[in-house]
């Protein structure tokens, strides 16, 4: 395989795997949630997520020789290349709110940006995706105002979700190699656009759902390159568990 | 001979297994029929990219054609991505029957934080008076609404 066929593929990995993992957290929600509507709410979306990452899955298996349910189900933590915030555990509604803003604040713009991609099958996979990444923006947007602008407790708490998942947007606009061979083929968009849309919808949420915005600070990178936290190892276990016990399993 | 009419009255029968009323012509995804000799070739396109009826769809297609022996070979397509702009009216009016309120007006404008959608009819007793509940609902494609009238719950298939 060729350096650029290489570069390729680990970009495709990188969107995908974000998609996977983050949908896999939002799915452990299911029958959990502190009210039915957004416990539905929750699960919706991640099965957007889920969505996503099958069409990019798929995308990948044609460049490879793989499928989708080998690439999501068998291959090992290192292999991964999911953002940190992604796989960051749910903690409490307040923390999967502010995970799902930040992420959701970088997707919309992002993906509207992949649509012109030089790559025709991304950009019709970002088509798709963006038109419901706004509904996924407005829920989660919403309800940092809710929470932000409630009650002293739900405050307290989407404050503190805040301040803690801070230090892993940095990692969001610190190109991987692979990002920066396929900013060169016009294939992904350039992130220093993208941050600054970000940095507006991010500030102007926050300011109006009377958050402080957090200090700077040292931030955490690695997962673009396979190195994770402590919590991908917990995710992928119960993620992969059938398939690795049972191989080949079906319905 | 195979006819396009009668691929499309075959067509007409595979039903959207989360909205049994809709046909896969209803729903606006059939994005091209063509008849190649003996084979015939259609290209859906899916609505959400998580719904988990596409898979159900596409062997029901196979199934429908298989009855009465037509070689059939489906292609999934992306782009244009599908929108309830390509609902046929007919399509709403049975939405409307089975319950659900139609999608109202174009796809394409995304609401502000907060803000309403137009007003929503309740599909049993036509009040305009109804509330949102979710955007979210049983199935990717419809909204959790109320009728403050009648008081029942009701679903929106989604303006998407
Ligand atoms: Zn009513």
């Amino acid at each position: 395989m060729n350096i650029h066929s290489q570069h390729k593929i680990d970009y495709l990995l990188y969107l995908a795997d974000t998609a996977l993992i983050l949908g896999q957290r939002l799915g452990e929600w299911c029958g959990h949630g502190p009210v039915l509507e957004q416990d539905i709410a929750m699960t919706n979306i991640s099965l957007d997520y889920i969505g996503r990452s099958r069409l990019l899955y798929q995308y990948i298996a044609t460049l490879t020789e793989s499928d989708e349910d080998r690439l999501a189900f068998l291959r090992d933590e290192r292999e991964f290349k999911n953002v940190l915030l992604a796989e960051h555990p749910n903690v409490d509604f307040a923390y999967t709110v502010a995970r799902q803003f930040l992420l959701e604040a970088f997707h919309f713009p992002y993906y509207s940006e992949l649509k012109n991609s030089s790559d025709l099958q991304l950009a019709a996979i970002a088509e798709k995706t963006v038109k419901e990444t706004a509904y996924h923006l407005k829920w989660s947007a919403e309800w940092m105002i809710r929470l932000g602008d409630g009650t002293e407790i739900s405050h307290q708490k989407i404050q503190t979700a805040l301040n803690e998942l801070w230090s892993f947007t940095g990692e969001l606009f610190d190109p991987a190699d692979y990002e920066t061979f396929m900013l060169q083929e016009s294939i992904a968009p350039d992130l220093n656009s993208i941050n600054k849309s970000w940095k507006e919808k991010v500030q102007q949420v926050i300011s109006e759902a009377t958050l402080t915005m957090p200090e700077n600070q040292w931030m955490q990178s690695g997962g673009k390159q396979g190195i994770h936290t402590e919590a991908m190892g917990f995710i992928l276990t119960e993620m992969q568990y059938m398939q690795r016990s049972y191989p080949g399993l079906t319905w | 001979m195979i006819t396009k009419e009668h691929i499309f009255e075959l067509l007409e029968t595979v039903l959207d297994p989360e909205v049994p009323v809709l046909s896969v012509v209803d729903l606006g995804i059939i994005r091209h029929v063509e008849i190649q000799d003996e084979l015939v070739k259609i290209q859906i396109t899916p609505t959400y990219t998580g719904c988990p009826a596409m898979k159900m769809i596409e062997m029901n297609l196979q199934a429908a054609f298989a009855v009465e022996n037509i070689p059939l070979s489906i292609e999934t397509i992306l782009s244009p991505a599908w929108t309830t702009d390509w609902m046929s009216e007919n399509g709403k009016l049975k939405l409307q029957k089975y319950g659900i309120a139609a999608p109202i007006g174009l796809a394409g404008r995304s609401l502000g934080l907060f803000e309403k959608e137009i007003q929503i009819a309740c599909p049993r007793c036509q009040s305009v008076h109804t509330e949102k509940i979710s955007e979210f609902g049983s199935t990717a494609c419809k909204a959790l609404y109320r009728c403050l009238d009648c008081k029942e719950p009701f679903d929106y298939f989604k303006c998407h």
